[in-house]
Parts: structure tokens; sequence; C-alpha cells
């Protein structure tokens, strides 16, 4: 064994660098090839159709600038915005401090496998299953939730077709769906954090509360960056259960950035206008993902 | 607790993009796979060599096995020919259909509806019907007066043939009548009008009961706690009002756009309609309709009958048969009231069969929809169908049939033979206008805004046209 690990080694190098570079190559080329042809392609593609005024069944007609100015007039936009950012503060803020609480509490209180996986349940549901499963939940005559809120002495509430209820109950929904994943990922951000600061800390005589903050938190912090960014581009593109649920009602008070894009190019068939709305949120999530970065300094760890 | 749900599907003929009807869909899931026998017979079996395969699709399950009986004795006289029928979900029909325009994939004929037809047609997908095969043999006159009409462009050409109709009427459970002290003969001739509802509105405040038992007609009524409204909603009312506003709003003399049809000015801000939307949803206050997202799509206007939640509802033909399936509920159908032109008006709304622009089979699709229009495969369909089918022939095999169940279906089929009927806004943009009008008529039914300020709304419409 020895002698033969040996002479592998000891090959020429100068072939062998030959090889890697077609090897390489070959390795590459399927990643390559998914790249351009399903992210830049389509990419540029879209960036095009923005600037033009397209139907599909008919062949997209140059406008220059006219989409991004009717964009910039148009009030379902902004609206759509406002929608958008309510909903994203709304799922973030509850889902990044619930995920945090239970990737803590499986780290400090319990070994079991078991558990740990049974955390992550919801996120093997799709998140159409979901949508319609909560439908039926929070419905106003039928829905289970609303039932037992009339047992305990409260009116029953239309989560999914009042104003003020529609865009937290969608938020809390993926929350449910999502926390456990999110949850994982923070796990996993702790158990990198070396076990004898905590014993060091805990013979200086600090509490489960100080240990959270002095050590659990600055030191989680590039994970914990890393997963606001997934997790906050993701929030952004929610569609599927407001697609599933309200459609953007009722009125607008549901109708987030993806789901007006959708309306515009699959039921109005103005796919040049809808390029140019998800050409902003492009923009959109660039300048949130690069702003988060270099706020939460993401790149470093507190470790080092 | 067990959730309840139609026992047959209701027929899926909303706006373009009303919201989404899921529970709606699993039922006519559900239905479908109790179709799927006769489909199996069309679609499964193998294509005899030699005859050419054109695609037929449509979306309407109910409409499945009637449509598939009249194919098969297409077949059998056209043995050249196989016809291969698919049908899809309301929401995916109108996408696929769409995708498959694009990969230039669609079916050869398809049934459409009057607010997608416009789009089809400005987007060159669908074929000018005159002068392909049989088509023009196939006279305006066979079909009920106007239907035709809906069914031709701008142009003047025909894209589509009538397959069918509907108009709206009163269904309700003649239980609740009772229990209300009302008879059947008291929901005959009433009237209606925008300042004060007329004795339609005496019969809905008679309906309504609030938690105390309290009816809406008497002292001590509470509007807020209203356990059954006198006239049911359901989860939302669109621009074209089908169902809910529209039947009122027609009966003033009111119109929705400046021409019958292909019309380019809209009139939501007609004084008319504003009377006629302050009062309909001005009914809302007063306890006799559900407010704003009660009655979600899970309790659609008939399960609201059967739960004695709603004791009237205004809904179209195609739900007769899905309201008489209902358990415990004892159907009985009413005519319209009269408005103050003095007579009932309904929506006349039609689905109609198109041909594909891609099609390479356009003659042999021609020969099946004008089969299709045939005294002979009307009187097949009218016999099976729980609709009315396009032609006199077809109607009255459809009426005779519902007679034989002991349903009296005239006060459907009176208004078109009165001439008592409004058409279904025939324009472009309907999707746009869609979008616009829903947040109108939602924040209307919230009590967000009046009536006066559809005429912004009306404003952005009419901007679509310039």
């Amino acid at each position: 064994m020895t002698t033969a690990t040996t002479s592998t080694r000891s090959a020429p190098p100068r072939r062998r660098k030959k090889d890697d570079t077609k090897l390489a190559l070959l390795f590459i080329a399927p990643a390559t090839v998914g790249l351009l042809a399903f992210l830049v392609w389509p990419l540029l593609t879209g960036i095009y159709y923005s600037f033009t005024e397209y139907t599909t069944l008919t062949p997209p007609q140059w406008v220059g600038f006219e989409n991004y100015q009717a964009m910039f007039a148009d009030p379902v936009f902004w609206n759509s915005l406002k929608v958008t950012v309510l909903y994203v503060l709304i799922n973030i803020g509850v889902q990044t401090v619930v995920a945090l609480v239970i990737a803590v509490l499986m780290q400090r209180l319990t070994q079991s496998t078991l558990l740990r996986s049974l955390v992550l349940a919801p996120y093997l549901v799709s998140n159409v299953v979901a949508a319609i499963v909560f439908l039926w939940i929070l419905d106003t005559q039928l829905g289970i939730f609303n039932i037992f809120l009339q047992w305990i002495g409260f009116d029953p509430i239309a989560f999914w077709a009042s104003e003020t209820w529609v865009i937290p109950t969608v938020a809390l929904v993926n929350v449910w769906r999502h926390m456990g994943y999110t949850a994982l990922l923070l796990f996993a951000g702790l158990q990198a954090i070396p076990g004898h600061l905590y014993e060091a800390a805990r013979t200086e005589g600090a509490g489960e509360i100080t240990l959270f903050r002095r050590i659990t938190l600055p030191l989680l912090r590039p994970i914990l960056a890393l997963v606001l960014i997934m997790t906050i581009i993701g929030s952004f593109q929610v569609f599927d259960t407001i697609s599933v649920t309200t459609q953007g009602g009722p009125a607008d008070a549901s109708r987030v950035l993806q789901m007006y894009i959708y309306q515009n190019a699959f039921a109005e068939y103005q796919f040049g206008y809808a390029s140019a709305l998800s050409v902003a949120l492009l923009v959109i999530l660039m300048v949130v993902t690069f702003t988060q970065y270099w706020l939460t300094n993401a790149g470093k760890s507190d470790l080092d | 607790m067990s959730i309840q749900r139609p026992s047959t599907p209701p027929t899926a003929r909303p706006g373009p993009l009303s919201r989404r009807r899921l529970l709606q869909g699993s039922a006519a899931l559900a239905a479908g796979a109790a179709g799927a026998g006769t489909l199996a017979s069309c679609g499964g079996a193998q294509a005899p060599a030699g005859a050419t395969e054109i695609d037929y699709w449509l979306w309407d399950a109910l409409q499945l096995p009637a449509y598939s009986a009249a194919i098969d004795l297409f077949m059998e006289q056209n043995p050249d020919i196989f016809v291969r029928v698919t049908q899809l979900g309301w929401d995916d029909y109108w996408t696929k259909l769409t995708a498959s325009f694009v990969a230039e994939a669609g079916p050869d004929a398809f049934a459409d509806h009057l607010a997608r037809f416009p789009e089809f047609v400005s987007l060159g997908v669908v074929a000018p019907l005159d002068g392909l095969g049989p088509l023009d043999d196939v006279p305006a006159e066979q079909f009920q007066e106007g239907l035709q009409e809906l069914w031709t462009g701008q142009d003047g050409k025909r894209y589509g043939i009538p397959k069918d109709y509907d108009t709206i009427a009163i269904l309700y459970d003649k239980n609740m009548l009772t229990e209300a002290g009302l008879t059947p003969e008291d929901l005959e001739g009433l009237d209606w009008n925008p300042e004060d509802g007329g004795t339609f509105e005496q019969i809905l405040a008679r309906l309504t009961v609030d938690a105390n038992g309290v009816r809406g007609d008497e002292d001590g009524f509470d509007a807020g706690e209203v356990v059954c409204h006198g006239m049911g909603g359901s989860d939302g009312i669109d621009y074209v009002g089908q169902t809910a506003w529209s039947p009122f709003a027609f009966s003033t003399g009111w119109t929705f756009t400046d021409e019958e049809t292909w019309g380019r000015r809209f009139n939501y801000d007609d004084e008319r309609f504003i009377a006629t939307i302050d009062w309909f949803f001005g009914l809302v206050d007063k306890g006799f309709f559900p407010p704003f997202g009660k009655f979600g799509e899970s309790s659609p206007k008939q399960a609201q009958l059967q739960a004695g939640s709603s004791a009237l509802a205004l809904d179209g033909s195609w739900m007769i048969s899905t309201y008489a399936n209902m358990d415990g509920l004892d159907l009985g159908i009413a005519p319209l009231p009269s408005g103050p032109i003095g007579h009932p008006m309904s929506m006349f709304n039609g689905l109609g069969d198109s041909i594909s622009a891609q099609s390479e089979k356009k003659e042999e699709a021609a020969r099946l929809i004008a089969f299709l229009a045939s005294d002979e495969a009307q009187r097949v369909i009218g016999e099976r169908a729980p609709f009315f089918p396009a032609t006199d022939v077809g109607t009255k095999a459809a009426v005779d049939s519902f007679a034989a169940e002991g349903l009296d279906v005239t006060p459907f089929t009176d208004r078109v033979a009165n001439g008592e009927t409004g058409l279904y806004p025939l324009v472009e943009n309907s999707a746009s206008i869609m979008s616009i009008m829903q947040t109108a008529f939602d924040q209307r039914w919230m009590g967000q805004i009046e009536g006066a300020d559809f005429a912004s709304f009306n404003d952005r419409v009419n901007a679509l046209f310039e």
C-alpha cells in the first residue's frame, strides 16, 4: 500500500499539471453550461426585454426607457414595493429571532438527533401545500383556528381578507415553514463555537443570558449575517404563498412585487413591463445584499 | 369538525383573474375523475390508422360528459377524424393555453371565454372562422339572439362559434322561505330601485336574521350580529359583477361601455352605476349582505344557503345543478327583480369554440365545431347538460331535462326569450381592467371609498384605450 501511494505521488509533476487542466475543464463544463443556459442567458434576455414591448407571441419591439418611466410613475408598483418591504420586515424579524432561540435551545438543551431533525419538518412541506393548509386553518367560517378563537370568546378574524391581517398572516405562515431550516443553519454555526469558551466563562460565574450575549452572539455573527443575507433574498421573492391564497387582494394589500410581476406578464401579456419590474427587483436585492454584507462585516470572524 | 364542501363542482366561470378557486378546483378534480370514464373513451383510445388527429380542449368538468358524448357521435360519423379531448381546470387552462401558443403546440380547437378572446384576437392566435370548411353554413340565427355577435371581432369576422349561454336568476332554499313566513309566490314580480331597494329589499330584510332571532324588518334588529344574511355573497366581486351587482345596474338602463360590443369608454362614472353600487354595498351596513371577507372561497354562495348563513343568492345558470345537488337544500328558482326600466335584466354571456391560428388541421377542426353547433349535437349535449346549449333545440332539451328533475328553470330562459339581457362586456384590455377595478370594488365593499370615487378608476380604465 505504502509503496503504491508513494509511486503515484512521485509521478512526474509536469504531466499531472497538463492532465489537471483538461480534467478541470471537463468537470466545470456541466456547471458552466448550466450557468450560461439557465442563469446568464435568461438574465441578459430579461434585461433586454425590459427595454421592449413584448407579448411573447409577437416579436419584441424596442421602446428604450419607456417601461422604466412607466414604472416610476406607477402607483401600484410603489405600493407593491411598500407591501413587499413590510412583509420582509415581519417575516425576517420574527423568523430570525425564533430560529435563533430554537438553535440555542437545540444546542444547550438536547443531544437527541430525533428532536433536532424534527425541527426541520415544516421545511419538508412544500410552500404551496403549507399555504393551502393554512388557508383552511385560518378560514373565516370553517377554519379550526377561528373556531378556537370563538371558543375562547373572540370574534373570528378574516386573516386572508383583512387589509391589516393579510401581510402578517402570510409572513407568519412562511416563518412557520422556514424557521426550522434557518435554525439548523444557525445551529451549525453554534457548533463551531469552541466549548471551552463557555466553560471558562461559567467558571467566572456567567449566567446563561450573559453567555448568550457575550459569547454566542458575537461569535455567531458571520453565520448570522450569511443566514440573514440568504433569508432576506428569499423573503423578497415571496410569491407562491400569496398566489395560492389571496392573489394580491384584498384591494392591493398583499400585491407583493413578485405577484405584480407575474400578473403583468402572464395575465396581461406585458412581458416587457414585467421584465422592467424584475430588473428593479434585481437591483433592489443587489443593493440590499451588498449593504448588508458591508454593514455586518460578514467576511470576518471574531474567532481569529 | 368536518369541512363542508359542495357535493358537485361549481363550474369555474369567474372573470379571468378572480381569486383562485382552490377549493372548487379540488372539487372539480373529483368530478374530473368521475368523468374520466367518458374521457378515456375519447382521449385514451388510439386513433384509427389513416385518421387525422385533432386536439380539442375545454376547462369545464361539468361540460365534459356532454361534449364527450357529442364528440363520440362526431367521430362515428367522420371516421377520418380522431378527436383528442383534454380537460383542464380553469386556472391551468389559460396558463397552459398561452404557453402552448408560444410553443406552437396548442390545440386545434378549444373552448373560449369572452374575457380572453379579445386578447387572443389581438395576439393573432385565433383564426377567423369565415370561409373555413362548413362553418359558413352555420347561420347566426341558429343561436339565441345576440350570441354570435359576442363572438364577432372588430373586423366583423367570427372568431368563435357559440356553444352555450348563461343568464342570472335568484336561487333560494324553500325551507328558509317558509321559516320567514314567505311563499315562493312572494318572490315573483319583485321590483327594485337604487333609492330604497323596492320590494326586493323588503324581502331581503325579512330573510335576514340576527343573533337574537330578530328579523331585518323587525324592531331591535342588530345589523352588526347577523347570523343569516338576506342575500349571499361570494369571496370576490369583480369588474363584471356577473352574479352580483350587474343585474341591478343593467335594470337602471346603465351599460358597461359606449358600444354594445368592443366599447372603448367605460361608464363606471355614470350616476346610475354609482347609485346602484352604493345601494348594493350599502346592504352590508344594513346586515342584508355579508361584509367583505366574511365568506372566503371555502364558503361559496351555495354553501351559505346550505348552512343557512344566507337565504337567497343571485347566481348563474351554470350553477343550477350544483345548488340542486346540495344536501338538505330544497332549491327554488325565482326571476330577478324588475328595475327602474320596468323589467328585470340579466347578464347574457356564452362560451364559444375557437380554432387556433397555428393549427394545420383547421378544416377538420372546423368540421368538428360546426358539428357541435348542429341540432343533432346540441340535442345530445342538451340532454346531458347542466347548462344551456347555444341553439333553441339544445336549450329546449336542457330545459326539458331540468323539468324532468323537477326544476323549473324558466326564470333563467325567460330573460333571453323576452330580450331582457345585457351583454357581457366584450372589450380589449380585459385583464388590465380587471386588475384596476378589483381594487375599487374591494375598497367599496370594505367601505373605504364611495361609488363616486369610481370615477378616477374609470379614468384609468379609459386611459388603456387611448
